[in-house]
């Protein structure tokens, strides 16, 4: 184990907060998607709060790790993990979708400081990703390079025409992160079109592929700490996840790919969040 | 005579030499866009895509977001056909300095037929926010066109044709973004033609042929966007009639640009020359110039006509 116990206590609680902001944050736009961000919480936590290097204070430090999102609609998990990490106010992430907002309903580069890349379209960051990687090799930079995924986006031909580039050229500074929650907005994805053998089509695109607990911190700290060290060939981590995972009645409901909740529905998934699903009094009841 | 993808060719081992910053990423046609002599003098800055123009797209929007000058080079057709939705969102919304480049771009490409002909290009990559549309008229506005591209901090899109066609400007002649060469002035002119790409020598030819009925001026508008709106204005003031020559769709291409700023600013009669409306077929370069009514005769018309309408 690479990560203390206190270490993964303290992402744990990171990503509660995370949560919360995510379910105010969308409850405050009136629309957006809320399976998706609350199912990638766990990681977002384990990335802002340990694995990635980066200074929010500092948003273009040349020297830190760059962290590509490809499925731009889950953005408000990113919102919420920076701000809590101090890019900027918590407050504002309640400006999502609104007006003059810097958090636009899909991620622009050039509005935040530290999005890296502009993204919504699916199946377009992991070229993105690529193409940088391959950059900072040619300059032989230190930094990694992540990119995270849908799984649904993998329906997209230029999801494999990059996977195809990035094994081709052993790309083992960029690491692949696929939420794989099994969800997309017509239905579960072996439905709409099926994706497996996920594994064996990566392994035969000549990626390092990894499957693991996407909610379970030491899984995915573990996992980060692997692909640093494969040295030929680019590294996917397989996150199994729950979609809508922290309230009961939304996990593994479709349904709520693409919606917010409701006023009322907001309040009771908060208590929900706040008192660890029933198992402490919350100081707000 | 010569074609303006070897203009292109020649920019990118200048570009080698001098901006070790520039990179160019190729789908599979290293050959035809002119790119392999890049490939064989700087073999670590040539990226091998295959045949996916969407991947050609996002990975150099991704070399451009970290720095580099990524010029991308495919037909036209494929890019910025295929993969226009991967330009616009991770090009010129996201606001990184890839220059594409689309080879093939007109009839004149002859025997491939429609499939490959393009004639969208311009109007596909006017219409994006961020995005500078050059068309140059032969090989050496291409060299210079291609040299101005990866001084420019933003994307740009860069046509380019597969026949070789006359030689109208020198080492000598400026080249400036968004700046209108005359290229042709008379006394007290009547119409002005506007044109764009290698049909410029059309539409010089066609001033020639009427030195003593019509006296016109020609405007070589290498930059589609951002159009010069004052040297257009400048001339249509003391013309009063238009014509504007293009190998594209007259719809969002050279002519609908014209337009939009003529109506807006002065309007006038313009007369359009270019393709309305139709697809492409095999045939020769000549051929197909004739047919899709883009030949000096049909240019010659059309000044007729305008300068008939003022």
């Amino acid at each position: 184990m690479s990560i203390t116990e206190r270490k993964i206590w303290e992402i744990t609680a990171k990503a509660e907060a995370i949560r919360e902001t995510i379910i105010e944050m969308l409850m405050a736009a009136g629309s957006g998607h809320t399976a998706g961000p609350l199912g990638m919480a766990d990681i977002f936590a384990t990335l802002y709060f340990h694995v990635l290097n980066h200074d929010p204070k500092n948003p273009s430090w040349p020297e830190r790790d760059r962290l590509f999102l490809s499925n731009g609609h889950i953005v408000p998990v990113r919102y919420a993990a920076m701000a809590h990490a101090g890019y900027f106010p918590v407050e504002e992430t309640l400006t999502l979708r609104k007006f003059g907002s810097r958090l636009q309903g899909h991620p622009e580069r050039l509005r935040l400081p530290g999005l890296e890349s502009t993204s919504g379209p699916l199946g377009e960051g992991l070229g993105q990703a690529a193409g940088y990687a391959y950059a900072a090799r040619m300059d032989n930079r230190k930094f990694r390079v992540y990119c995270a995924m849908s799984d649904g986006e993998h329906d997209a031909g230029n999801v494999w025409e990059s996977a195809m580039f990035a094994g081709k050229n052993k790309l083992s500074n960029l690491t692949a992160i696929i939420d794989r929650n099994n969800i997309q907005i017509n239905g579960m994805t072996e439905d709409v079109m099926p994706l497996e053998g996920l594994r064996a089509k990566y392994e035969a695109f000549n990626w390092h592929v990894l499957e693991i607990d996407g909610h379970n911190i030491e899984a995915i700290s573990d996992a980060l700490d692997e692909a640093k060290a494969i040295y030929e060939k680019p590294t996917v981590i397989i996150a199994h996840t729950i979609p809508g995972k922290g309230i009961k009645e939304i996990e593994f409901d479709y349904n709520w790919h693409g919606k917010p909740p409701t006023k009322e529905e907001a309040a009771k998934f908060l208590a929900e969040l706040r008192t660890l699903r029933g198992k402490i009094q919350s100081e707000h009841q | 005579m010569a074609a303006t993808r070897d203009g292109f060719g020649r920019a990118l081992m200048e570009l080698g030499d001098s901006n070790p910053n520039v990179v160019v990423l190729c789908a599979d046609l290293a050959e035809s866009t002119r790119v392999l002599e890049f490939k064989e003098h700087f073999p670590n800055r040539y990226i091998e895509i295959g045949v996916a123009e969407q991947n050609l797209a996002t990975v150099a929007s991704g070399m451009a977001n970290y720095g580099k000058i990524p010029f991308i080079a495919s037909y036209a057709t494929f890019s910025p056909g295929r993969n226009n939705e991967q330009i616009r969102t991770t090009i010129s919304l996201n606001q990184v300095p890839v220059k594409i480049a689309g080879m093939h771009a007109g009839v004149s490409v002859g025997p491939d037929g429609a499939t490959h002909q393009a004639l969208e290009d311009m109007a596909l990559m006017r219409v994006e926010p961020n995005m500078t549309v050059i068309s140059p008229c032969d090989v050496e506005e291409a060299r210079k066109a291609t040299l101005a591209a990866a001084a420019h901090d933003g994307p740009v899109y860069l046509r380019f044709a597969r026949e070789k066609t006359p030689v109208m400007t020198t080492v000598e002649t400026p080249f400036e973004f968004g700046k209108a060469n005359l290229m042709w002035a008379s006394e007290n002119p009547k119409v002005t033609i506007i044109a764009t790409g290698p049909l410029l020598f059309n539409a010089l030819s066609t001033a020639q042929e009427l030195q003593n009925e019509i006296a016109v001026e020609v405007l070589n508008v290498h930059t589609v966007k951002p159009l010069d709106r004052d040297a257009i204005l400048d001339s249509v003031k003391k013309t009063g009639a238009v014509v504007t020559v293009e190998e594209h769709q007259v719809a969002g291409g050279l002519g609908g640009a014209v337009a939009e700023l003529l109506a807006a600013e002065h309007p006038l009669p313009i007369e359009f020359i270019g393709v309305h409306d139709q697809f492409g077929q095999s045939g020769t370069s000549q051929e197909l110039i004739e047919h899709y009514g883009m030949g000096i005769s049909h240019i010659l018309e059309a000044v007729r006509k305008a300068a008939a309408r003022a």
